[in-house]
């Protein structure tokens, strides 16, 4: 169904609906409901033409009420079905934080496992729209620090696909984070059911003199640093990408900096309690005797997030300071 | 004054409310001992209002309560032994000694669950109630909250949630007058409850939540009209805690003679003395209905008192599914070498293993160190 896939190529918000279209398809249980999913086609168009083919029942628009709609999916997930919940902006989950941090995480832990919470909750973050201090940001840590949910931040439209199908048929309660400049993005996406597993990293890109680890979109900015890095510096960097935070596959990461010495963290979130500040410490702890440089990380200002394009740009990591960051991780090593 | 049921019936409700009575008595005074810990909310005095609500659901129907429901429990069929020793922090408690006395729950009685957050059950109950639509199931749900959770935002979302997709609910409002320690007049701009969802289209019903009766008819009123017209219902139980909002509550937000005048409208008193008036039952009927009761309770003391407490190395259990999906995960990642995810190499037969253990902490350590870092005690 997706007018994408005569390229050959698939955008990510196409690979994304076309993960709902077919778990949809697979499973009676499973439905969507959020703000503007339905006759809108989705604000960023996730969701386009699901209403369609899966009528009203399947395909809800909500009133906007986040707190509401998130605890309903969480009581129709109590009550076996497989709900999954579209937030408009990772800003807008706020409004909805009780649910998700006070029932959708606790729920089966409180109640002992007598029930489960097999939900999806959507959201898409990030800079670089200007669209200012309440719709840009970038919460992965907030979200990474709270036992009891899973964490996905898909970074290809292949990836998108497969992790999508898997939050949708695992039976704990995931937070998948989408990036907005990333809906635009093509790739290929293999035919067929796939499905990829949470807590599997990938190698984006290998190398033995630093590993680079960026999430979301800085995953991307990340690759284009080693290239640049490479041609420019001759340093080849190895590049990670998490593409799950809970469970966080810190094997392949620590395997990767034992033999590259050096670590580097991007991501676009706030510095303080980061992703970063928290992956830094994991490496640290594990991998001390190992390091030959302190772990650097690399991250957006600890500003909210402001509207004006140059500032905005600013307040976000680019390739050039991913090589600063690089370059101080191993002064001295050459 | 709404008609006396069946002898059986009356039975019921009466051997019911002496139950919750005589359990939340007897949760006090272990309270008073340290056997339970944290907060404890009683419900002495608004028996009526669980009762006749639950005696008036189907068995497959949901029902959703506030931190205030070792009753709500008990009414639905739980056995008080578990009930307790969920107060006790004990693995024979309905959640293991996870949740505590705010958080009973009890998925076969369809019981589903006491929650902490006021307010924070109304969305759950809109989404059971959802299920059942989905589904094209004729179950109601039950979502009971106090006066107080009437101004929390989940109460105006989700009143409007409810009356535009038609949610099969009842939402029953236990209008106590106070929220913790809050006057009703001082905290509602409205303190006619059953008025307050007029403005999403749901309309009310204020009744007598002190008598058994009335809220058996009621409720099961407003069930039909649920069940039948496939539209959410409110209805505001006027009820009354003797006892403080919590243990741990001076009550110098009313006085004495408040609580006297309610404990004239007795639920218990009152009903027992019309089962006599009416010929229904012989005071020793009532006696012996008071001692099951007290049978029941301390036999729950016993139980729970023996019950092992929660091993340590169930620490993570149940935290989440180790499935397909996801073939494993990292107990703790600040635990010392070697880490979980490598062993997790070898999934999926190790996620076979780990779900057969529900996903426990295996212990690593030769010592069973306790203490090791990332785990807080």
């Amino acid at each position: 169904m997706s007018s994408d896939s005569k390229t050959g190529e698939i955008r990510m918000r196409g690979a994304l609906r076309d993960a709902l279209a077919e778990e949809m398809r697979r499973d009676e249980n499973v439905f969507i409901m959020g703000e503007d999913v339905g006759v809108f086609q989705g604000a960023f168009k996730v969701t386009e033409g699901l209403l369609d083919e899966f009528g009203e029942r399947r395909v809800r628009d909500t009133p906007i009420s986040e707190n509401t709609f998130v605890g309903a999916g969480v009581g129709a997930a109590m009550a076996g079905l497989r709900p999954v919940v579209e937030l408009m902006t990772v800003n807008f989950s706020l409004l909805a934080l009780d649910q998700i941090v006070n029932h959708a995480a606790a729920i089966p832990y409180m109640f002992n496992g007598h029930v489960r919470v097999p939900m999806v909750i959507r959201m898409p973050g990030g800079g670089g729209h200007q669209l200012g201090p309440t719709h840009s940001h970038s919460f992965e840590a907030l979200y990474l620090q709270v036992p009891g949910l899973l964490v996905a931040c898909p970074t290809t439209p292949a990836d998108a696909k497969a992790l999508l199908k898997a939050a949708i048929r695992d039976d704990n309660p995931v937070i998948f984070i989408e990036h907005e400049s990333l809906y635009g993005m093509k790739g290929e996406v293999p035919e067929g059911d796939h499905i990829l597993r949470f807590g599997e990293a990938a190698i984006r890109r290998e190398g033995d003199d630093v590993t680079i680890i960026g999430i979301l979109k800085m995953a991307h900015v990340a690759a284009g640093a080693a290239d640049t890095l490479s041609s420019e510096h001759g340093i080849e960097a190895e590049v990670i990408d998490p593409r799950t935070l809970r469970p966080l596959d810190l094997d392949t990461i620590l395997e990767s900096v034992r033999k590259t010495n050096r670590a580097v963290i991007v991501e676009e979130g706030w510095p303080h309690g980061g992703v970063g500040a928290n992956l830094s410490t994991l490496i640290t702890e594990q991998a001390f005797d190992y390091l030959d440089a302190p772990v650097q990380r690399v991250t957006g200002a600890d500003v909210p997030m402001p509207y004006s394009k140059r500032l905005e740009q600013a307040a976000m990591p680019h390739e050039e300071n991913v090589i600063e960051a690089v370059l101080a991780a191993t002064k001295g090593a050459r | 004054m709404a008609e006396l049921p069946d002898r059986e019936t009356c039975v019921e409700l009466l051997s019911r409310m002496s139950l919750i009575r005589r359990f939340e008595e007897e949760a006090g005074r272990q309270y008073q001992r340290a056997k339970a810990g944290g907060f404890l909310h009683l419900a002495i005095g608004e028996e009526a209002t669980i009762v006749g609500t639950t005696s008036a659901m189907r068995d497959d129907d949901y029902l959703i309560g506030t931190y205030r429901t070792h009753g709500h429990a008990l009414a639905r069929g739980t056995a008080a032994e578990s009930v307790m020793a969920e107060l006790f922090g004990k693995s024979g408690g309905t959640s293991g000694g996870r949740g505590g006395s705010m958080h009973i729950f009890d998925a076969e009685k369809r019981f589903m669950g006491g929650y902490g957050i006021v307010g924070g059950n109304l969305p759950l109950a809109a989404g059971f109630a959802l299920a059942s639509q989905y589904r094209e199931e004729d179950t109601v749900t039950v979502c009971m909250f106090g006066d107080g959770a009437s101004n929390t935002g989940n109460f105006g979302e989700t009143m409007n949630l409810a009356a535009l997709w038609s949610l099969p609910v009842v939402f029953l409002v236990e209008n106590n007058l106070y929220g913790m320690g809050t006057g009703i007049e001082r905290h509602s701009a409205v303190t006619d409850l059953s008025r307050k969802a007029e403005g999403y289209g749901i309309s009310g019903e204020r009744i007598d939540g002190m008598d058994v009766l009335e809220v058996r008819d009621r409720v099961a009123a407003h069930l039909e009209i649920v069940r039948n017209e496939g539209r959410p219902t409110l209805v505001e139980a006027s009820n009354y805690r003797y006892r403080g909002h919590s243990a741990a509550d001076p009550e110098i937000y009313r006085d004495k003679e408040e609580v006297e005048e309610w404990r004239q409208k007795d639920p218990i008193e009152n009903f027992s003395k019309r089962l006599m008036e009416d010929g229904v039952l012989e005071e020793s009927d009532i006696d012996a209905i008071r001692e099951t009761a007290d049978e029941i309770v301390i036999k729950a003391v016993e139980f729970a008192d023996n019950s092992p407490e929660p091993s340590l190395e169930s620490l993570y259990d149940e935290l989440y599914v180790v499935g397909e999906t996801m073939g494993w995960y990292a107990v703790d990642e600040r635990s010392p070498e070697p880490h979980r995810g490598e062993y997790g190499k070898d999934a999926p037969a190790l996620a076979k293993e780990l779900a057969e253990s529900g996903a426990e902490y295996s212990g690593d350590d030769e010592d069973e160190d306790q203490t090791r870092p990332g785990v807080r005690r």
